[in-house]
């Protein structure tokens, strides 16, 4: 374990992610959650992985979305998966909601900080229990908060001000599709490790779903992109 | 056949002149006063049953449970004094976790029958330990298909297509034998262990009882739980009938 007298170089600290997801969002809608990632895993500048899962389901009621590092969000299922395991077999009609988890899930980012060796991830966490509702988010810092949408990475600046415009409490279900598209497509326009091939997960009182991976479609026919040299300079 | 080991009883590091350690006898003689426990592999999986003597009206109907989940495709029942089966259960639980987290795959019942055995055998040992005064019945599900095993305060453990523990023990094997197991699916083997547990249960010289019942097979998903209140409910049905046929005669 470290010790007060113990070099910088011996540390078996996480210093930089290296297979990284790219942003997830997550809104409230009428029926419970819903959440969108693409399916990328990026090795630095290279689009290494095109099938990551990056939302999954932990126990009866949450569905989690990661971005960051993938290994530690694949840890993260380990640690969630036990947590589960072991509430279930208590066996006294209880389970742990998306508040709890996400309140579990505060800690060990925290505590993981504050040892400077954090899991690199930025986690969503939304669920459905007993009627209530839950959206919440929470980071590498151990930075946390519930909200009514919510997004990781660059769906923060991306997404967000789509749905501080346009999120009602009230979506449909598929007006809450075309909203979640409508995000990310934008972050597929303008995030450079956003791939084309996304997952859109929905978690009500009854279950979750994650859909199957489908792909957006994206339209390049702007004025400005034909004869795109036409206007440019020689260069000598 | 019991004799009382004057002198070569105090220790269980202590063997008698007849090779025998008195002190692990006397465990498995407060698991032989204790509610019995009975578990059956049927064709496609397990059914595990308690007799649970209640000690007082006051105590709400559903707690102090008697079998435990130890993973998601294991459970135990215990027979014996509860807090020493308390231990056991948490020590299955923790080695099963521990197998997971290394190998990746859910730990093999026989492997986790083992480790029960080796601990419960642990405490056999040493002087300033004392033996476990409680059995279990382990049953699970794992790649080779449904297994039953059945753990004493001796750390002995074998592996069984029936067994019992606990005071009616004896009339529950004679039953039990008179089962055909393999041609027998768990479903079905709710209603009999029902039928055994009632059967054993003595009406004159103990308290009442609940009945506790878990199950682990193909219709479960290969997970072990509480049988399912309708069943339950049709089985204890079926064991009070069984019982008034029998007065009947």
């Amino acid at each position: 374990m470290d010790t007060l007298l113990s070099s910088e170089g011996d540390s078996q600290r996480t210093q930089y992610p290296y297979v990284t997801g790219t942003s997830v969002i997550g809104f409230k809608y009428k029926d419970g959650i819903l959440m969108a990632a693409d399916m990328g895993g990026s090795y630095g500048s290279t689009i290494r992985y095109k099938s990551v899962e990056r939302l999954k389901q932990v126990g009866k009621h949450s569905l989690i979305g990661a971005s960051g590092e993938i290994s530690d969000f694949q840890e993260i299922l380990k640690y969630l998966d036990e947590l589960i395991l072991h509430d279930n077999m208590w066996d006294d009609g209880n389970s742990l909601g998306p508040k709890e988890v996400h309140n579990y899930l505060t800690r060990v980012m925290y505590n993981r900080r504050n040892k400077f060796d954090p899991l690199w991830n930025s986690l969503i966490i939304g669920g459905v229990k007993n009627g209530h509702k839950y959206l919440g988010s929470v980071g590498m810092i151990g930075v946390h908060f519930e909200d009514d949408h919510v997004a990781t990475g660059f769906g923060n600046h991306l997404a967000r001000p789509i749905l501080r415009e346009e999120w009602r409490a009230d979506l449909t279900f598929e007006e809450g599709v075309k909203l979640l598209e409508k995000c990310m497509r934008n972050l597929l326009y303008r995030d450079r490790s956003a791939v084309n091939k996304l997952q859109i997960a929905k978690i009500t009182e009854e279950g979750l779903t994650v859909s199957q991976p489908y792909s957006l479609k994206t339209f390049w026919n702007f004025a400005a992109f034909e004869n795109p040299t036409v206007g440019a300079t020689g260069s000598w | 056949m019991s004799s009382i080991g004057t002198g070569y009883d105090l220790s269980v590091t202590t063997f008698s002149p007849d090779g025998r350690v008195f002190q692990i006898e006397y465990a498995a003689k407060a698991v032989d006063n204790s509610g019995t426990v009975v578990g059956i592999k049927c064709k496609d999986g397990i059914v595990i049953g308690v007799e649970k003597l209640i000690a007082s009206k006051m105590m709400l109907p559903g707690s102090n449970r008697r079998i435990h989940s130890v993973h998601r495709h294991s459970g135990m029942g215990v027979a014996g004094l509860a807090a020493d089966g308390r231990q056991i259960v948490a020590r299955a639980k923790s080695e099963a976790h521990n197998y997971e987290n290394t190998y990746g795959e859910p730990i093999p019942i026989k492997e986790l029958a083992d480790r029960v055995a080796s601990y419960v055998h642990l405490c056999t040992l040493y002087w300033w330990l004392r033996p476990f005064g409680s059995g279990v019945i382990l049953g699970g599900y794992d790649r080779d298909g449904p297994q039953l095993y059945m753990v004493e305060p001796s750390g002995v453990s074998y592996r069984y297509f029936g067994a019992a523990i606990g005071k009616g023990r004896q009339a529950a094997k004679t039953e039990i034998e008179k089962l055909k197991l393999s041609d027998m699916t768990c479903r079905q083997g709710v209603i009999e262990v029902a039928k055994i547990i009632y059967g054993v249960h003595d009406e004159a010289k103990d308290k009442t009882f609940e009945l506790e019942m878990s199950w682990v097979c193909d219709e479960s998903n290969r997970q072990h739980q509480k049988v399912p209140e309708a069943l339950l409910e049709e089985a204890k049905e079926a064991a009070k009938a069984a019982l008034e046929e029998m007065d009947a005669d």
